[in-house]
């Protein structure tokens, strides 16, 4: 199907000396590039500005910050050499296609478009800003270690937790899309690349950049808002916010095209055989994901840039006396915030579904059921958003209708434990460190789901909105649910990225610790809520105050649960560095049959797909595929 | 690359394993459910200092009883599975049997989880519109979930302002004060408004939570049963001191209400002819000051 | 290996120096504190008001300084009390008139004898449309709203610290400490130029028109 010509361009630029390799487009003139974009654009915005009254008032030119992380964006792809491609064949001259490399380390600090090393790109830029966006929630329970008096001054900690709350966000929205995603979908389905490798990579470096500009919000003042980024007090902060829109702006681009990617991958590059019955739920759960991403990241940017608009030309958008509605952000937003909520959920969903058969040694119980349960989510998903709204004022005939189908939303995310019931029933379990964090899964998602349930009913809702209770619910949800089903990703699938090992102790270790910590820091903090807590403060009732000492030592302990979690990848993949084999956990689908680490090329032909996956205790059932087949003149394998 | 392992002997008759998880989730169920509903259920929050925050007590309560089967049936189900269906030690890994589905089980489960759904948003519905009227929560401008003597309730504006709440009683000259008075088993309507950024009226223990938005009214119902203080905080970030946006607000009886408001009047006598007149919403200008 | 393992512990090192920074440096960094000058049995806090701080490269923006116990004035919000004592204060304001967006703001609240003197006369409420900023402890019910200075009156100052020869308004008030603990303050006239509804930048922001008062 592909042609090896694409495979080792003519001319192919490894072995290049390291002064070679230094001077070429990677990662350190990206950021040159980035800096100096930053320079211009600033000044060519404070040129703008200094003719606009509101900015010369404010003393704080958002004209000058925006147009110079914009153009910072620029210069960080040029330095990246992103724009070289194009720029060779306008001139008429071919492309040195030096992304193209195959062989040697400095394809990770570049743009590179073998999906694999895109895959573990992501991985460590996810892991790096999770780890930071992690140790701003010890900060922020470290302040909450006391009552009133602040160790934090109180606008440095509102930064910290929309530092916490957005990083977060960002990242683990592209948290299994990216790595997971980006290695797996084509290795699952017996491809050789993706759909579009170069925008792949653009995905990555996009989401790379992000974080640093969001960051860089430290430098320009904070940010007030939190995630959320609720207007008009969006319209009023200092310059820290403007990080803080193009950096969830960068995201939301780049999710969306790597939704594209992924679905475009799936639907026409599946190898012969392999029908739609056959393929990997991990990769139903990422095609129903970048369906929401695709619809659901636009609205954000145009919510993010109406903002942009107020702030620097003077539009009123969300000023409800010059003719706006605050109302207008909270609705755009949301009806991305939700499906955003989903984009979290359902990969997670993919994942502990993907590997409960190989640990249980059961084929997956209600596949048709599982995909039809990912369809409804992803549909219902984007009509439930006033549920964040319920109190807020919107017209009081809405309010039944989302309580209606918030509630209706659990039904298809309830299937997903009948799946996993079933294949459990009679089943031969090892307990493995990926299966136990796929079991902690259901675990946490059970809370998270009937805290949901709560939540939903306008009467508790009441109770409940705005306080610590709806943090734990999301907390249960998106860290029980999401992060912990990363975690098992990760363990299942690193020995196969990196030919590795991760050590079993340790990992244990770490799950037992991440475990009972992680439950031990949430759980109380339901009672909190109904017990009076707001969100995000740090002055709270004294009476509550030993309650969120007990949370805050458990949290430290989570947060060196994570400790754990960085030694055993340091151990194992840099220092110890024990050969994994190609199969360790003896799985059945496709990947797994492959060397570890997978080679450039993935398959040395385009198998032929015989079976499905999960065909674990069927009696003479044939291997997954066939990895050296006969071509036969006629015979087309159909798609 | 791995075959299909051998699927291990089983002995001639498999336990009856749905008959002990069926068993098992009975008794958590009946030994658990009464000890959340009778032991910690009447602690749950909000208590009953209103007739809203009494009726999300109830649904609380009620939601919390019927979470307990639900919650018995993962942690049974699972927990038999990890104790019971386990691969043996040492040797080559065996396989399970290849059950793919049941559409039996699949249409039964999908038939019980509708049917929750269902009542349970009508279940709520009825709360919404029943003896709560609005459950303490903000309808907007137009409430529809409102007390039959709605027109002749008390009109209390909760204005939220950064960083501080202030309330005007329109039917008493709309005198403006930082103090929360209500009277006690009297029907009020809290009119929320906010005069720039959107805040969250939460009294916590009146269970009344309504957003401040500008240029929005929003009309929450509430009937305090008691007397006494509440708290009064914000749940909608605000910027720097919205952890800090809290006082106090009481309960007074209906005569040291009057007494209350009648001192207030005098007391903010100078400040009050400065004041704008009632309205429900406030557009404050200029928008932006000039440097 | 023991390569590896060196340059493990030298990015690790890195990490440790980059987190200490952010912690010392942008997170617990505490601005200093003004404490009030004991006399005769009462605590004096001096502030004054200034319309543009100007002093690159902190932003131009409106502030409040206090002067501390040397008779310097110091571009800090934190004030020290002492507890259960009389403390008069005395503010002079170089700010002209903004207006409040709240008139109730208006009403000086929390003082002894429910008054403040403006220039030397008592007064209990100030027109709002005279008022340049407010000096506000919600906790405490403590609220004075400050005159500004007229639009058209010479020598406004415009960097601070401002001199008394400057146009300015004087303020002064006293109130009763409270027990021990930290109480914020802030302004509540929306003063601060250019930003929606005139709460943006100082008007968020400690060391400027927000601060706290420590109470020992």
């Amino acid at each position: 199907m592909e042609a090896a010509s694409t495979l080792s361009a003519p001319g192919a630029t490894e072995g290049r000396s390291f002064g070679r390799q230094l001077l070429g487009f990677n990662i350190i003139w990206a950021i040159v590039g980035g800096a100096i974009g930053y320079a211009v654009g600033h000044w060519i915005g404070s040129k703008i500005g200094a003719h606009v009254s509101s900015q010369t008032d404010t003393d704080q030119d958002d004209v000058a910050i925006l147009l110079g992380l914009l153009c910072a964006t620029v210069g960080w792809l040029i330095g990246l050499g992103f724009l070289s491609y194009p720029l060779w064949r306008m001139l008429g001259r071919p492309a040195t296609l030096r992304e193209r490399e195959e062989h040697g380390p400095w394809r990770y600090y570049r743009l590179c478009t073998d999906h694999k090393v895109v895959g573990i790109q992501y991985l460590v830029a996810v892991l790096f800003f999770f780890f930071v966006a992690g140790l701003n929630a010890m900060f922020i329970r470290g302040e909450l270690t006391s009552a009133n008096a602040t160790f934090i001054p109180a606008g440095t900690y509102l930064t910290v937790v929309g530092l916490h709350g957005t990083m977060m966000l960002m990242m683990m929205s592209a948290g299994v899309l990216g790595p997971l995603g980006n290695y797996l979908v084509p290795l699952m389905i017996g491809a050789r690349r993706m759909a579009f490798p170069r925008v792949e990579a653009l995905t990555l470096w996009l989401t790379v950049l992000a974080g640093f500009v969001l960051l860089s919000a430290i430098l320009l003042g904070g940010f007030p808002t939190g995630w959320t980024g609720y207007a008009p007090l969006a319209d009023q902060a200092r310059g820290g916010i403007d990080a803080y829109l193009v950096s969830f702006a960068l995201i939301g681009i780049s999710l969306a095209l790597v939704g594209l990617n992924i679905i475009t991958t799936v639907v026409t590059m599946r190898a012969p055989g392999m029908t739609w019955n056959r393929v990997p739920i991990f990769v139903w759960g990422l095609v129903t994901t970048s369906i929401l991403a695709v619809l659901a990241a636009p609205v954000l940017l145009a919510a993010l840039f109406m903002v942009v608009l107020d702030r620097t030309i003077d539009t009123s958008f969300f000023l409800a006396s010059a003719g706006g509605s605050p109302f207008l952000w909270d609705n755009l937003f949301w009806f991305f915030g939700h499906p955003e909520v989903y984009i979290l959920a359902l990969p997670g969903f993919g994942i502990v579904l993907e590997i409960l058969p190989v640990f249980a040694r059961k084929p997956l119980w209600g596949y048709r059921l599982a995909v039809a349960g990912m369809f409804g989510v992803a549909l219902l998903s984007f009509m439930v958003w006033q549920h964040h709204l319920f109190v807020s004022g919107i017209n009081a005939n809405l309010r039944p209708f989302y309580m209606f189908t918030t509630e209706l939303i659990s039904i298809p995310t309830g299937l997903i434990f009948l799946n996993a019931m079933g294949t459990l029933w009679r089943a031969r379990i090892r307990f493995t460190v990926p299966m136990l964090f796929a079991l902690a899964f259901f675990f946490n998602f059970l809370i998270g789901g009937l805290s949901g349930v709560y939540l939903s009913d306008v009467p508790s809702n009441v109770t409940t909105h705005g306080s610590y209770f709806v943090m734990a619910h999301f907390h249960y949800t998106i860290m029980g649910g999401l992060v912990f089903a990363l975690m098992a990703g990760l363990y299942y699938w690193v020995p196969k990225m990196t030919g590795y090992k991760l050590n079993e102790k340790l990992g244990k270790v770490h799950f037992w610790m991440m475990f009972v910590f992680f439950n031990l820091t949430f759980f109380p903090l339901f009672a909190a809520g109904l017990l009076g807590m707001p969100r995000r403060v740090s002055s709270y009732n004294p009476d509550l105050h030993s309650l969120n000492v007990f949370v805050s030592a458990a949290a430290f302990c989570l947060g060196a649960s994570m400790l754990v979690l960085l030694w055993n990848l340091v151990w194992s993949l840099i220092l110890k560095r024990e050969p994994a084999g190609m199969n360790p956990w003896e799985s059945r689908s496709l990947e797994w049959q492959l060397p570890s680490p997978v080679p450039v090329h993935n398959f040395d032909e385009i198998p032929v797909i015989t079976s499905g996956p999960y065909d674990y205790g069927v009696p003479g059932a044939p291997p997954v595929a066939e990895l050296k087949p006969r071509v036969v003149a006629g015979e087309g394998g159909a798609a | 690359m791995s075959s299909g392992a051998a699927i291990a002997d089983r002995p001639e008759r498999e336990p009856r394993h749905g008959l002990r998880i069926a068993i098992l989730w009975a008794l958590f169920t009946v030994v658990v459910a009464p000890l959340v509903v009778l032991v910690v259920g009447p602690h749950i929050p909000p208590l009953d200092r209103s007739v809203q925050s009494h009726d999300q007590h109830v649904v609380n309560v009620t939601l919390t009883a019927l979470v307990v089967p639900v919650v018995g049936l993962i942690w049974v189900y699972f927990g038999y599975s990890i104790a019971v269906f386990r691969q043996a030690k040492g040797g080559a890994i065996v396989d399970g049997p290849p059950m793919t589905g049941d559409s039996r089980i699949q249409i039964l489960w999908l038939a019980i989880t509708s049917v929750i759904v269902l009542g349970l948003a009508t279940y709520g519905t009825v709360g919404l519109f029943g003896s709560s009227h609005g459950a303490g929560g903000g309808q907007g401008a137009n409430p529809l979930a409102k007390p039959a003597d709605a027109s002749r309730a008390l009109q209390i504006q909760v204005i939220g302002q950064q960083w501080l709440w202030t309330f005007r009683y329109p039917g008493y000259s709309g005198v403006e004060t930082p103090y929360l008075v209500l009277p006690v088993g009297r029907t009020v309507a809290f009119h929320v408004t906010s005069l720039d950024v959107a805040h969250s009226f939460w009294a916590y223990e009146l269970g009344v939570k309504a957003d401040a938005i500008p240029g929005n009214d929003n009309v929450a119902y509430v009937e305090a049963l008691k007397t006494g203080s509440f708290q009064i905080r914000c749940a909608e970030l605000c910027g720097l001191w919205h952890g800090h946006m809290n006082t106090t607000g009481r309960v007074m009886t209906q005569a040291g209400f009057a007494a209350w408001i009648a001192a207030t009047q005098r007391a903010y006598a100078g400040v009050t002819k400065y004041l704008p007149p009632y309205s429900r919403v406030y557009y404050p200008e200029p928008l932006r000051r000039a440097g | 290996m023991k390569g590896r393992a060196l340059g493990v512990a030298g990015v690790a090192a890195v990490l440790v120096a980059l987190v200490l920074l952010y912690l010392f440096d942008f997170l617990v960094v505490t601005p200093p504190a003004v404490s009030a000058v004991p006399q005769n049995g009462t605590a004096h806090l001096t502030l004054q008001t200034v319309p543009s701080y100007g002093h690159p490269p902190d932003p131009d923006w409106v502030s409040y300084l206090g002067r501390d116990q040397n008779g310097n004035w110091q571009h800090t919000t934190i004030y020290k009390v002492p507890a259960h004592t009389l403390v008069t204060v005395t503010i002079y304001q170089f700010d002209t008139a903004t207006g409040l967006r709240n008139p109730f703001l208006a009403q000086v609240r929390g003082t002894q004898g429910g008054v403040a003197s403006l220039n030397g006369k008592p007064f209990s409420v100030l027109n709002p449309d005279d008022a340049s900023h407010t000096f506000t402890v919600p906790d405490l019910g403590l609220s004075v709203p400050l005159s500004g200075v007229a639009d058209d009156a010479k020598n406004q100052c415009s960097v601070a610290p401002c001199p008394l020869t400057d146009a300015h308004t004087t303020i002064t008030f006293t109130f009763r400490s409270p027990g021990p603990g930290t109480y914020r303050w802030q302004c509540f006239v929306p003063c601060a130029a250019g930003f929606i509804f005139g709460n943006g930048g100082p008007m968020q922001a400690i060391g400027w028109m927000d601060g706290e008062i420590e109470v020992a």
